[in-house]
């Protein structure tokens, strides 16, 4: 498994890598942890012919809260986001859902805006933003612009962003006061792609849950809040418009089981932490 | 029968490993660290896409073009070279080292590009043109042997390449005499112990000797080294294998690499420089190894009071699509112990061997006694379940009693030594057994579910060389008897003193250097790190025999002993030396502390290095008798592995240890795990050479074991596509997984070996599957338990009925059942356009050039038939293919059938659609269905991600369809992003 011969630059602004964005055209990838992307090139299921690697750009490796958001900058590690001292309060769902995103070791290379960028249907952080509905900045040469979550996941590995555009920030909405968040996944083992995966945010009016690994994207649907049989049905429903599919791992079948069973189970945590 | 050992200072005792440090540090030199000589050049192999297909051609000139690359080699090439290599059966399977004529499961090679580096070998690999007729593959083990199943080797003429019958005892009157039949199908499936390091060669042609030097993590047993000569023409003294002592784990499997190590011979024959070839992982998973899978049909003849007085076996296992040496062992090895640790009497087998387009079947850690065990203990569960027993009881009603040994079992094992009704009573009383009980019962009262479960297995070590030639009959096998095991080792004692040992494991990482060091130590009297282990092997200088290697644990009972007799041979060697000089006889020498002397006046005595030296320096003093130098070489082969008798019974190994399993375990009903809360297993393994090591060993089969029962199986589709091409699919558990387990140990010396040390290497792996399943089947109170038992098939026996839809709304996707891996789906889109114009479209080359996705050249080859070469991708993934389709069926300007193939790089397709087309407001509905078939690279490692995948370009093509007719042409140019977002809907 080596992977076809390409370029390699390392930048160091923000600048530099748009420009490089630019002359590289279609065939140009941005490279931060290169956790998905090189186990893709040695596979040559991807054969870009420039990587423009922008783990080390200083200007991009940030975690600041703006207005009523965290802003995460696009070199920024998730084992950073980990250590943040601000996590468990600012945002308790991406506090429940790390632990989950892969191994110790790939967080410690891979990054927050890699993960939202490769758009895997399995993973936590593109979930969370579903369900929290944040933002992404996307910059080119020649501008910038910011979309919603669901404006920016459109399908399986595939993300709103254009060719010369680099994902340069993005904005998970902080926790607000009366609202409890969960979040729990089902993988065989530990660090495994997510079966299903499960985010709940529980208000006073509202209950809000999100499905990853199911659909081609997350997948997230509000209620008014349910108690009981209700919410059975409200868990059926979403279970059965997902459908869910088989593979090695799961039936279909299985999937939608454990939307009705882990969903009650998330949405009933989410309501006890509620602040 | 032999002496066992007197007790020793450093043998049987937690002596650390010298492995570690360098292991631990990262120091340890693997073969892909070995140096090569200047001018190496590196090997890629072009693998099969196809489960099954002819090979109608091979065009490898503009691979051979590219700048770097040195040579292509094909099967044309590989079959005029070499020879077939030799199997155990005389059946036409014939396989060379590259595919000949036909590719016959996916993975198998059939090409080869040497080249300057991987990289551009690899670069080569996807320039080379080959073009295949695709056949059907037979997949199922069960299917297999049907009469209209496609035959994979039709030389043959049959699937089921080998059927052979055993009776022994009355097992007709048995049965006929029970008072119950117990009954029992079972299945086991198909895994392997992945090792870390995968297989590495590096084979270098001397033109002038004639002679190979390959150096590679080869670890035997050395039955295939023959194979190997005789497949490339030359004596055996022409193929050198030389081994490091560092292996990234074998488990069985790098005997396999032996068609490999023929082929990079015959690429460095016809480059004339040294070629080297490092396996990745998705060659491995694919085409490497795995434990064939068993189907067994078994029944117990049983008696009202538990008693089991007989067992029949139809077993039949699934080797793949070839018979490398040793196969099929894993359905042979066990042969002896057929009855397990049972006192069974009466027992008829019958033993098939059948094949299909999967990876060629393998010697892997267990070696045929996972299956065994699973059927044998399975089925003693359904026997007490059905006698209303505790299954604890039906277990010490018929294990073998105390006192008997050693015990001649059914099928000729000769079981050496133990006490099992000894063994279960001291794990029970040590594991709790009664408190687990209890603990059972309340977890049930609450509402749970949880299960205990047990098994008893022997286990077996050292394997009988003759265990193969059972296969064949009695008249058969007369003309050229097989049997025993030698093993080899050498000590030697250099002119100042210091001792070195070299013998004939071939280790990966279980710490025989430490034992070697522990065994010489004692005899010599010196201390473990004055003993210098060097386990390089080398067959142009080292004593080496066909069972050299290391497996079937045979290292703590063959080759320690070698090692003793070497060891002892250097110590009566000395003691005559130092007789002269102390005027003691030499028998009555002790070595200790680094001094010969006398025992009875231990100030009369003289350094070791001195007596050593005077065999160097000074050889004239020497006894007039005696050779200079201090090298001594044990070889030993026990007596007690005789070939098959002529009632078919052979002593298929030469130890037998005991392990005695129980466990409890508890479901999460909600997602179906199982969780295990305790474990307790008991070893006697004879004597304890080092209880560290012996630990080690328990805990590295265990995890194989809890991987095996939860976690582990190579999957395929029925198109034989292979699914599991990565780790992500293939779950090999990790720390997390791995509870830890409570080890019991006995020891039942053998007396079948000098040490009395049994193997301990394979045993939890036989017990441990099985020992969880009956937990389960226990905690879930049903019979049909298929391994691995994974959240989602145990949540389909304990989730019930389905909740159905609220008020008959549609469903999305319903799953289909049966064809597994076939991609479906179907759609419709809107084109404002009247139905004759999207006829129309759908049948102009140009047209339609611009409507599949990524297409660059299109070409009428038939009457509405086209070639196209496009590239297609989804997200990031993206590949170059050759596109074949055709379309059928037409009623213009309704409907058609859409059918065709691609084929590149990145793996083949086959698919086909229907597309309809009904007038509509304003233009046209255009209603498709699809189902299509992946195999290669993307199927193997994308797994997941496919079928959304194959939704998203199946609605790329028909978007596009709608684009192009509607008047809003993509031109060829724009970039690929900006037609996905069209497609899509989400730009201009």
């Amino acid at each position: 498994m080596k992977p076809k011969a390409f370029d390699y630059l390392k930048v160091s602004s923000a600048e530099e890598a748009l420009a490089a964005l630019a002359q590289g055209g279609e065939d140009a990838r941005i490279i931060a942890g290169g956790l998905s992307l090189m186990p893709m090139l040695n596979f040559r299921l991807a054969e870009p012919s420039v990587l423009i690697d922008i783990s080390k750009i200083d200007s991009l490796n940030y975690i600041r809260e703006t207005g009523g958001s965290v802003e995460i900058g696009a070199a920024t590690r998730q084992a950073d986001l980990m250590r943040w001292d601000g996590l468990e309060r600012k945002l308790p769902l991406l506090h429940a859902a790390c632990p989950y995103i892969g191994h110790y070791q790939t967080r410690a290379k891979g990054t927050v805006c890699g993960s939202l960028s490769h758009a895997d249907p399995s993973s936590e952080l593109p979930l969370c933003m579903a369900v929290l509905g944040g933002e992404v900045d996307l910059q080119s040469a020649t501008g910038k612009r910011t979309l919603a979550a669901d404006q920016f996941q459109t399908g399986m590995l595939s993300t709103a962003k254009q060719t010369g555009e680099m994902l340069v920030a993005a904005r998970y909405p902080t926790a607000k006061s009366g609202e409890g968040y969960a979040f729990t996944e089902m993988a065989q083992r530990r660090g495994d792609f997510a079966i299903v995966a499960l985010a709940a945010v529980v208000n006073a009016n509202k209950i809000k849950l999100g499905i990853g690994g199911v659909a081609d994207k997350p997948t997230v649907r509000e209620w008014d809040v349910l108690e009981g049989d209700a919410l059975d049905d409200a868990l059926n429903e979403f279970a059965w418009d997902l459908g869910g599919y088989d593979d090695i791992h799961a039936t279909a079948r299985y999937r939608r089981e454990l939307v009705r069973r882990l969903g009650r189970r998330v949405i009933e945590e989410a309501k006890s932490c509620r602040s | 029968m032999a002496d066992v050992a007197e007790v020793k200072k450093y043998l049987g005792q937690p002596i650390e490993r010298v492995e570690d440090d360098i292991l631990l540090m990262g120091k340890a030199q693997f073969s892909d660290h070995l140096p090569t000589r200047a001018g190496t050049q590196h090997a890629a192999i072009l693998r099969s896409p196809h489960a099954h297909a002819k090979i109608i051609s091979i065009d490898t000139s503009k691979a051979e073009k590219i700048p770097g690359v040195v040579t292509v080699m094909t099967g044309d090439d590989v079959k005029e070279m070499s020879e077939a290599f030799l199997i155990v059966l005389r059946q036409p399977i014939n396989q060379w080292a590259l595919a000949v004529d036909k590719v016959r499961y996916v993975g198998e090679p059939l090409a080869m590009v040497v080249a300057r580096n991987r990289y551009i070998a690899e670069d080569a690999l996807s320039e080379i043109d080959v073009v295949y007729e695709a056949m059907k593959p037979i997949i199922d083990q069960e299917e297999a042997i049907s009469d209209d199943a496609p035959i994979v080797h039709e030389a043959v003429g049959s699937n089921v390449v080998s059927t052979r019958d055993f009776t022994y005892g009355e097992p007709d009157k048995a049965f006929a005499e029970a008072d119950k039949i117990v009954k029992m199908t079972v299945r086991y499936p198909r895994n392997s112990q992945t090792p870390l390091e995968g297989f590495v060669v590096t084979a270098d042609y001397h033109q002038g000797e004639n002679l190979y030097d390959v150096a590679s993590n080869y670890q035997g047993p050395f039955t295939s080294h023959p194979v190997m000569s005789m497949a490339l023409r030359v004596k055996n003294s022409q193929l050198r294998m030389r081994t490091p002592q560092w292996s990234g784990g074998g488990f069985g499997v790098k005997v396999q690499i032996f068609p490999y190590v023929v082929l990079m011979c015959l690429a460095s024959k016809k480059t004339g420089k040294p070629v080297k070839w490092v396996e990745d992982k998705l060659e491995h998973l694919s085409a490497a190894a795995a434990a064939p899978n068993r189907l067994v049909q078994m029944e117990a003849a049983v008696k009202n009071d538990g008693t089991v007085t007989g067992f029949r076996f139809d077993q039949q296992d699934d080797y793949g699509a070839f018979l490398r040496a040793p196969m099929p062992g894993p359905l042979y090895r066990m042969h002896g112990i057929l009855t397990g640790a049972y006192d069974i009497k009466h027992l008829s087998v019958t033993n098939r061997v059948v094949m299909t387009n999967k990876c060629p079947g393998a010697m892997v850690r267990g070696f045929g006694g996972p299956q065994m065990y699973y059927a044998i203990e399975r089925i003693m569960q359904k026997v007490a379940i059905e006698l209303d027993m505790d299954p604890l009881d039906v277990i010490r009603k018929n294990v073998v009693p105390a006192g008997v040994f050693p015990y001649r079992a059914a099928a000729g094992a000769l079981i050496d030594s133990g006490d099992y009704p000894a063994a279960i009573e001291q794990a029970v009383n040590e594991g709790a057994l009664n408190e687990l009980k209890k603990h059972r019962d309340e977890m049930r009262a609450a509402g749970k579910k949880y299960g205990i479960g047990y098994a008893v297995i022997v286990e077996p070590a050292q394997s009988n060389m003759g265990y193969l030639s059972n296969i064949l009959p009695r008249d058969e096998r007369q003309r050229n008897p097989k049997g025993g095991a030698v093993a080899n080792a050498t000590v030697n004692v250099d002119p100042l003193g210091t001792v070195s040992v070299t013998a004939d494991s071939i280790p990966q990482g279980q710490g025989h250097m430490t034992i070697l060091s522990q065994i010489v130590a004692d005899v010599l009297g010196l201390t473990p790190d004055h003993i210098k282990v060097n386990l390089d092997f080398d067959t142009a200088k080292d004593a080496w025999s066909i069972a050299t290697g290391n497996y079937s644990s045979r290292f703590s009972s063959a080759t320690t002993v070698a090692c003793l007799k070497a060891a002892e041979k250097v110590k009566a060697k000395l003691s005559r030396i130092a007789s002269q000089t102390l005027n003691v006889p030499a028998e009555k020498l002790e070595f200790v502390d680094g001094k010969i002397r006398d025992p009875a006046n231990p100030e009369n005595g003289i350094n070791f290095y001195r007596a050593a030296g005077t065999a160097h320096w000074t050889p004239g003093n020497l006894p007039d008798d005696m050779e200079p130098c201090v090298r001594e070489t044990g070889s030993w082969s026990p007596p007690e592995l005789e070939s098959p008798n002529e009632k078919d019974q052979i002593n298929t190994s030469l130890t037998y240890g005991f392990v005695f399993d129980f466990c409890g375990v508890e479901i999460d009903q909600d997602t179906g795990e199982v969780r295990i809360d305790k474990y307790v297993t008991m070893h006697d393994s004879g004597t304890i050479l080092n209880p560290l090591l012996a630990e080690g060993q328990v805990h590295g089969a265990f995890a194989w074991a809890v991987g095996c029962a939860l976690y582990e199986e190579f999957v395929y589709g029925d198109d034989g596509s292979f699914l599991t091409g990565t780790f992500a699919d293939y779950l090999v558990p990790t720390c997390w997984e791995i509870p830890e387990p409570q080890i019991v140990h006995m020891e039942s010396p053998s007396m079948v070996t000098p040490l009395g040390a049994k193997g301990i290497a394979e045993g939890n792996c036989m017990s441990t599957p099985v020992c969880l399943a009956n937990a389960v089947a226990d905690a879930l109170d049903v019979e049909d338990i298929t391994l691995p038992m994974t959240p989602s098939r145990i949540g389909a026996m304990i989730h019930g009925e389905e909740k159905p839809p609220a008020n008959n709304k549609p469903v999305a996707a319903a799953p289909i059942k049966g064809q597994g891996n076939v991609l479906r789906g179907t759609g419709d889109t809107f084109v404002p356009a009247d139905p004759q114009e999207v006829w129309n479209t759908l049948l102009d080359p140009e047209a339609l050039a611009s409507v599949i996705p990524g297409c660059h050249k299109l070409d009428l080859v038939g009457e509405n038939s086209y070639q196209a070469d496009v590239s297609l991708g989804v997200g990031p993934v993206r590949g170059r293919f050759k596109a074949n389709v055709a379309l059928t069926e037409m009623v213009e300007p309704e409907k058609a059938t859409l059918s065709g193939g691609l084929i590149g790089p990145l793996g083949a397709s086959q698919g086909s659609g229907h597309v309809s087309l009904s007038a509509a407001e304003g233009g046209t509905k255009v209603t498709y269905d699809y189902a299509i078939e992946l195999t290669g690279t993307v199927a193997s490692v994308g797994g997941r991600l496919l079928k959304g995948a194959a939704k998203a370009l199946v609605n790329q093509f028909f978007q596009r369809l709608g684009a192009q007719v509607g008047g809003t042409p993509d031109t060829g140019e724009a970039s690929w992003w900006r037609k996905l977002l069209r497609s899509l809907g989400l730009a201009k």
